[in-house]
């Protein structure tokens, strides 16, 4: 994939992040901040499913900008071809693992499973 | 390897002195670099490079320094001059305001000797952006002869043309001290004086040479280059106008 491609990416997932993460904070304002993180309630979050599309969507987001962050970090660090590879497809996996686990308790909680 | 030298010479009454201290290194011998220092005379119109210059006439003939033209035209003698990059022929003594001046060799570039430093890689991102009008026609087959800009079309590129490819841009880069690999804003600067030339036809593969992990992409603009620049050229806005066109802002 382009360098460009990647960057629009980049900013285009930092941008979304934002404006679901302060949905987000704008929810947990309905109640007491105390209240909001009660167990009983927080399961109630995960299982209302539009709820619960935008926490896995703000993980995918965070997830995508996050490791691509770390990834641009990693390569102003140190050059080699080897070693920019395995930033690269490191940071790929470690992405794809972060989605997967993520995604597996929302679904599993929203599930009734927890 | 510090030596205090001065000289008892010819020169006027209103001379006053200050002390130069020269990076010394040679990598062939030296496993690190140490200072030479020399009390030199100075009017107030003297440079830094003639300082340099008289300490090779006086104290030191073995002292490396690239110079050429004496008039910042032909980008030569770009050194650290009391922690800054600048040209030395550029540069007056008077202007520095301090009794002491060092001069060390640019950063981010390999030292040959003292104050001179490789440019080969320099010469060879600005080659890569392929720095010319990129067109199938020419003026030799047009029927127009020249190719005809408006004020306004010249404005856009102008500045960028004034690079005399000094590397003090590269010099003062923090993302270049980092990233080897890094094209650096001196070719990035000439990449968009090439692309918003209304004359050129090469945008697409200039943008797509830019294009690469250690490309456009990894500046942060500190802005560092464009403050060190003697042509008054301004680096990181060239760079963050080339942004614009591969984000699709321009055209």
């Amino acid at each position: 994939m382009r360098e460009s491609t990647i960057m629009k990416i980049h900013y285009g997932t930092a941008l979304a992040a934002v404006a679901l993460v302060a949905v987000h904070i704008l929810m947990r304002l309905t109640m007491n901040y105390a209240e909001s993180l009660e167990y009983e309630n927080v399961l109630a979050n995960y299982k209302f499913v539009p709820y619960a599309i935008m926490l896995e969507l703000i993980l995918i987001l965070l997830s995508v900008h996050g490791f691509n962050g770390l990834r641009v970090i990693l390569l102003e660090l140190k050059q080699g071809r080897m070693y920019e590879k395995s930033v690269s497809y490191g940071c790929l996996a470690a992405m794809i693992g972060l989605i997967a686990y993520g995604s597996r308790t929302i679904i599993m909680t929203n599930m009734g499973m927890v | 390897m510090a030596q205090v030298s001065s000289v008892s010479n010819e020169q006027s009454p209103t001379a006053k002195s200050i002390t130069l201290k020269i990076s010394r290194y040679n990598p062939e011998h030296d496993e690190s670099s140490g200072f030479m220092e020399f009390n030199v005379k100075y009017e107030k119109w003297t440079t830094v490079l003639e300082a340099i210059l008289d300490v090779k006439k006086h104290f030191d003939h073995s002292v490396a320094v690239r110079y050429s033209c004496r008039q910042a035209t032909c980008g030569s003698c770009g050194m650290i001059i009391n922690g800054k990059p600048r040209l030395a022929c550029f540069t007056k003594i008077s202007e520095l305001d301090s009794n002491t001046v060092t001069v060390e060799p640019m950063n981010n570039f390999p030292v040959i000797r003292d104050l001179a430093v490789k440019f080969e890689k320099l010469f060879d991102t600005h080659q890569k952006i392929k720095p010319y009008l990129i067109r199938d026609d020419t003026e030799l087959v047009s029927d127009e002869k020249e190719f005809l800009q408006t004020p306004e079309e010249v404005e856009q590129y102008i500045q960028f043309a004034n690079c005399i490819k000094c590397g003090l841009c590269n010099s003062a880069c923090p993302t270049m001290a980092t990233d080897s690999s890094f094209v650096g804003p001196q070719a990035l600067a000439q990449a968009y004086r090439y692309v918003a030339d209304s004359r050129d036809k090469g945008k697409d593969s200039r943008l797509k040479i830019i294009d690469d992990s250690h490309g456009i992409w990894r500046c942060h603009f500190a802005g560092s280059c464009s403050q060190v620049c003697p042509k008054g050229v301004d680096p990181a806005m060239g760079i963050q106008l080339l942004r614009g066109y591969m984000l699709g802002f321009s055209s």
